[in-house]
């Protein structure tokens, strides 16, 4: 059966066109401007793969690219398990349940350009809660200065606004289980261990590869936060790879290795996504083909 | 393998429960001999499901005590009252084989790897699995899920009961025969004390050697499959179980006699004195002969049940049910009788014993 209905395209149309406006043109710019130089009046000239060759030699970009990463381990590493353990914690039922989601959802709606000034003030020591509590108790606290009090602040602020839709995922995760599982575990004399271990965290399986996805892609893009926190500073201790692109760019006006950085920055985000998604989900792998096979086994 | 004992239990779900209608559960007082079947046979919501959980541990009793061997076990845990539970959808563990989910309720409880291979092996060969033992539980079809679920609550061999919750919604019909007669010689093998609830009589009269019946959160009869069938001691029984059920039928009575309408219909025996507000003739459709006398009847329509028929009529203004052989005449003039030993009397929906019936 083949009809030809070229309507169809019609339909798909605005969201085509928008889509290339939104993604696809920007992006083609700036793949355009990577491989050329200009000195200004659009005048330009190829430069082939030049602009490439001297962001992957410049020291600063292999720097950037290491605090990306460091902070995206290090966030996932505490956002991953504290929000499994929160959404363990919650109440199942009664009006706990509504009270906890809305406290949960409040992070998650502030802007981030908000969380960064609240934190930046939070952590100031004249007139911060969080800084001037601090240098009360004796502690030697200052972001502005000390490189590791920075990272410090940025990492308890991602934490702060963040583990929450770790904490919704997984609680919605967890809620999908049904009580005869709890109640077969108890019947078979399960540890609290190992309920979690071979009921809840296989049930919630699906929902932390979404999580941790989407916690990485979103930490290792990070600009607004600490860009209104620290600046980038002290030094270059916070300068994570979007900061030195938008200083490059805009600051420098070095279009060229700019946009080479961006693109290769946008692969390297693409490649590591692609990679976490196949280690998370390769146990369902021999299982969706088996089902796609038998699937075709019974087709007429 | 342990006699349990339901002592005055009253369960129900809200908080505070007022009146009798509150409670999922209003009072069940039973006793589950040492390795008897038993099945609980009721509609849904009569409350089999929570007295299950209540044996168990799920559920703690709002009122009463359970024993077990005459040990109250009302305040220990489910996993303190060495009990297995199958449920009616498949439980398996995800992300185990086949036999890491058999083995886990006995490595739970401290097993010798050797034992334990040896209990597996065997409950393997048991529920068919032998051959799939090493696949991962979860890619399985719903008939193996839960023949996994059945071996996880027969692997153990020193559980004081087994208890079964419908475990054979989700089997085809076939597979039900071949589980349920499987399930019955385990039965008469290990003599393990199994109760088994469902809401289908015919799995509940071949399964178990004693049947309780349950309507709205009471137990109406305990009985053996005949018993039920001849003597319900409650119009809830006549109607549930048998297929057509009972032919319930408001009378008034008379001494030994009752009257249906204008028709008055000798009783092999007169009851004692009681008082109650409804009377009522219970007479099973095997026990309706259809003949030239008797009440005069109309025959509204006969449906062919293959082996027997049955024949739906009305007579005094009332529906009366009549099975009948395949071959059997239904005469022009029909005129329905009640053989007096298929006669049952009510009153309030209680049967009342009749002095001078020959049984």
């Amino acid at each position: 059966m083949k009809t030809e209905n070229q309507k169809a395209w019609l339909l798909v149309l605005p969201v085509l066109v928008l889509v290339a406006f939104s993604a696809l043109i920007p992006l083609m710019t700036v793949v355009n401007y990577s491989v050329q130089d200009t000195f200004g009046n659009n005048q330009f000239f190829w430069a082939g793969t030049a602009w490439y060759e001297q962001v992957l030699k410049s020291e600063r970009f292999w720097n950037a690219l290491g605090r990306n990463l460091v902070f995206s381990a290090i966030i996932l590493a505490i956002e991953i398990p504290l929000g499994v353990l929160i959404a363990l914690n919650m109440p199942r039922k009664g009006i706990g349940v509504a009270v906890c989601l809305v406290l949960m959802a409040l992070p998650l709606l502030i802007p981030w350009n908000v969380v960064g000034t609240i934190w930046q003030v939070f952590g100031r020591v004249d007139i911060g809660l969080l800084g001037a509590a601090l240098t009360g108790a004796g502690v030697d606290y200052n972001y502005v200065q000390d490189p590791i009090d920075a990272w410090a602040t940025l990492v308890l602020m991602d934490v702060w606004h963040w583990t929450s839709l770790v904490v919704l995922l997984a609680y919605a995760g967890l809620a999908a289980i049904p009580d005869a599982f709890y109640q077969a575990a108890r019947i078979d004399g399960a540890s609290g261990w190992a309920v979690f271990r071979h009921i809840q965290l296989p049930k919630m399986s699906r929902v932390l590869t979404i999580a941790v996805l989407l916690r990485f892609m979103d930490s290792f893009t990070i600009y607004t936060e600490p860009f209104v926190v620290t600046g980038g500073g002290p030094g270059n201790s916070t300068t994570f790879v979007s900061i030195d692109l938008v200083q490059m760019a805009v600051g420098q006006f070095d279009l060229g290795p700019a946009a080479a950085m961006s693109i290769i920055y946008f692969l390297i985000i693409l490649l590591f996504s692609w990679v976490f998604y196949t280690v998370m989900t390769r146990n369902d792998g021999p299982e969706i083909l088996k089902a796609e096979a038998v699937a075709k086994g019974r087709a007429p | 393998m342990a006699r349990i004992d339901l002592d005055s239990i009253r369960h129900a779900y809200g908080a505070a429960p007022k009146s009798d209608a509150d409670y999922a559960l209003k009072r069940v007082h039973q006793t589950f001999d040492d390795g008897g079947a038993y099945a609980l046979l009721g509609p849904s919501g009569c409350g089999k499901t929570s007295l299950l959980n209540i044996m168990s541990g799920l559920v703690r009793p709002t009122e009463g005590k359970v024993l077990f061997d005459g040990r109250d076990v009302t305040e220990l845990p489910t996993e303190k009252r060495n009990i297995a539970q199958v449920f009616q959808f498949p439980v398996i563990y995800d992300t185990m084989s086949v036999r890491q989910n058999l083995a886990f309720p006995l490595r739970n409880r401290g097993m010798r790897r050797g034992e334990v291979k040896v209990r597996v092996d065997e409950m393997l060969e048991i529920i068919g699995l032998a051959r799939q033992g090493h696949r991962r539980a979860r890619g399985l079809t719903a008939d193996e899920k839960q023949k996994i679920s059945l071996g996880r609550g027969l692997v153990r061999a020193d559980v004081n009961a087994i208890l079964f919750d419908e475990p054979l919604t989700v089997i085809d019909p076939q597979m039900k025969w071949e589980l349920r007669a499987q399930l019955k010689a385990l039965h008469r093998r290990f003599g393990y004390t199994m109760v088994y609830v469902t809401h289908d009589q015919t799995e509940a009269l071949t399964f178990a050697d004693r049947v309780m019946v349950m309507y709205e959160g009471e137990v109406v009869q305990v009985g053996a499959p005949a018993e039920l069938f001849d003597r319900p001691s409650h119009t809830f029984v006549g109607y549930f179980i048998g297929s057509p059920g009972m032919n319930i039928l408001p009378v008034n009575l008379d001494g030994a006699t009752v009257r249906l309408g204008e028709h008055a219909i000798a009783l092999p025996g007169a009851p004692k004195a009681f008082l109650a507000k409804k009377v009522e003739l219970g007479v099973r459709p095997e026990f309706v002969r259809l003949g030239r006398e008797g009440l005069p009847a109309e025959i509204v329509r006969v449906e062919d049940g293959g082996r027997l028929k049955i024949v739906r009529t009305r007579v005094a203004g009332r529906d009366i049910a009549i099975v009948l052989q395949e071959g059997a005449e239904i005469p022009a003039d029909a005129r329905v009788s009640f053989d007096p030993a298929g006669m049952n009397l009510y009153a309030d929906s209680w049967r009342v014993e009749l002095v001078g019936v020959s049984q």
